[in-house]
């Protein structure tokens, strides 16, 4: 059915693409073909994973960075209290705003483009995680206690097992949050990247090139989504009927 | 194994206008079998969650021999709180610290008629065998003292009846001292070597009542029965706690 599904959306844009008979939308093929084109040159692989790079990193520290704080404010009531206003603040912060003001503070550099994406993510991070830890099950925490499980212990084996969805979710709206904001970032201060490559390609409005940039990046996040995200799902909840 | 002593002067929730437990003093003697009798919500539970350091807000001492420390415990819940993304034997080997043998859990596995089952996640199992994991990671522990939150209750009469004897038979096999919570006083009797009755509004010891049958006796209806009957005519201070 999925299958089915994407070649009717196929058809559906070859059709349309065939009737309007304009270069604002390029045929599927002749998309294929520019991706192709891209390929063979090492352009858009390199461009894409430059990209890629950039949304490893700063996803990284943003997950690593939230889980922590997330914990910590889910189980201190009163670093919670001090803190949710500074939460609000930076979730509403406009991503722009974030990306141009460390540009501005820290120069046209790779650390302040990670910096801009890593200030954007985190404050979601933080609340997943922050909602996780409040529904932890106390029942299960007494039980660790009881036993005298150490911190890394019940961390790992009472916590972290409750804390799964929500990481995974966080995981989700953080890939598809970062990679296009990443794709701002570079469009905006970088001189290599999806962004900046997009940007030339608005200048010269070359729709080909940026639905052959789109689709490919699409590919990347679907293929992690299958070959890593899923896997881990299976994994951590084999113990479900 | 070492005698418990347990003072608990004042326990009042922030909440609450009068004490839950008031001026309480009970000995757990080594390797001795309590029940504690009372009614609903007269603050059994609180009273093991303190034993058990999940609760501190209270004065009041606890003395294990000469210690005055919370004693090594091993807790079974009314709910078998086990980890349901670990396998009953994992959940049984967390709770080990390195001091015990893990060839333990496959002696208390067997005794337990789960060696079978030692694979399986929690969602699998049914909750008396779920309530028989429970008792063996609470003795596999080693503990000081065993907390018992009226374990089977829940449970169907014959269900009840096979995990009860189970439990009996490890205890015999394994002594520890127990304090096992219920309001059912055929349980009580069932189980335990001495009886000790509480009020409720605050807590207070009411009564304190040795039980004479022989262990091997026990599984005898007519013999709890008869010595029910016979404690309810002897101590009428316990009727309107049961």
């Amino acid at each position: 059915m999925p299958t089915l599904s994407l070649l009717a959306f196929l058809a559906l844009w070859q059709g349309l693409a065939i009737y309007l008979n304009s270069n604002t939308l390029p045929t599927p093929v002749a998309v294929a073909k520019v991706f192709w084109q891209g390929c063979v040159s090492g352009q858009l692989p390199f461009h894409l994973g430059v990209t890629l790079l950039r949304l490893i990193v700063s996803f990284a520290i943003a997950m690593l960075l939230g889980c922590a704080i997330g914990i910590v404010l889910g189980r201190n009531k009163k670093l919670d209290a001090f803190f949710d206003n500074w939460l609000v603040i930076f979730l509403n912060v406009p991503a722009l705003v974030t990306i141009i003001l460390c540009y501005v503070w820290f120069g046209l550099v790779e650390s302040a483009a990670i910096l801009a994406v890593v200030i954007n993510k985190l404050p979601n991070v933080i609340v997943t995680i922050r909602e996780g830890t409040r529904a932890l099950d106390q029942d299960l925490l007494d039980m660790a206690r009881c036993y005298r499980f150490s911190k890394r212990k019940t961390l790992v084996h009472v916590i972290w097992p409750q804390l799964h969805p929500f990481v995974m979710g966080a995981t989700r709206s953080g890939l598809a949050l970062i990679w296009k904001i990443i794709l701002v970032v570079e469009l905006l201060g970088r001189s290599n990247g999806m962004g900046y490559q997009l940007h030339l390609f608005f200048q010269l409005f070359d729709v080909a090139s940026i639905l052959a940039y789109t689709v490919a990046f699409v590919a990347v996040i679907q293929l992690i989504e299958l070959l890593i995200l899923k896997p881990l799902d299976k994994k951590a909840l084999r113990w479900r009927r | 194994m070492t005698d418990i002593q347990i003072n608990i002067s004042n326990k009042t929730y922030p909440t609450a206008t009068k004490p839950s437990i008031e001026d309480l003093k009970l000995s757990l003697n080594s390797n001795e079998f309590t029940c504690l009798v009372g009614p609903s919500g007269c603050g059994k539970t609180t009273l093991l969650n303190i034993i058990a350091g999940l609760d501190n807000d209270y004065d009041g001492d606890i003395l294990v021999g000469e210690r005055h420390t919370h004693p090594k415990i091993g807790y079974i819940f009314q709910n078998p709180r086990l980890l349901p993304w670990r396998t009953v034997r994992e959940n049984i080997e967390l709770a080990l610290d390195g001091n015990q043998s893990p060839e333990v859990i496959d002696e208390l596995l067997e005794v337990m008629q789960l060696t079978a089952a030692q694979h399986v996640y929690p969602e699998r199992l049914s909750l008396g065998m779920s309530r028989r994991v429970a008792i063996i990671r609470a003795f596999a522990v080693d503990p000081e003292v065993l907390l018992m939150d009226e374990p089977f209750v829940s449970l169907d009469a014959p269900t009840a009846r096979q995990v009860r004897e189970l439990l009996l038979k490890l205890w015999q096999q394994r002594p520890h001292t127990v304090l096992f919570v219920t309001h059912d006083l055929r349980e009580a009797i069932a189980l335990a070597d001495r009886l000790i009755f509480l009020s409720a509004s605050p807590m207070r010891v009411v009564s304190e009542v040795i039980v004479p049958i022989a262990r091997n006796e026990r599984g005898n209806e007519l013999a709890i029965e008869s010595f029910r009957q016979q404690l309810l005519k002897n101590h009428p201070e316990i009727k309107p706690l049961l």
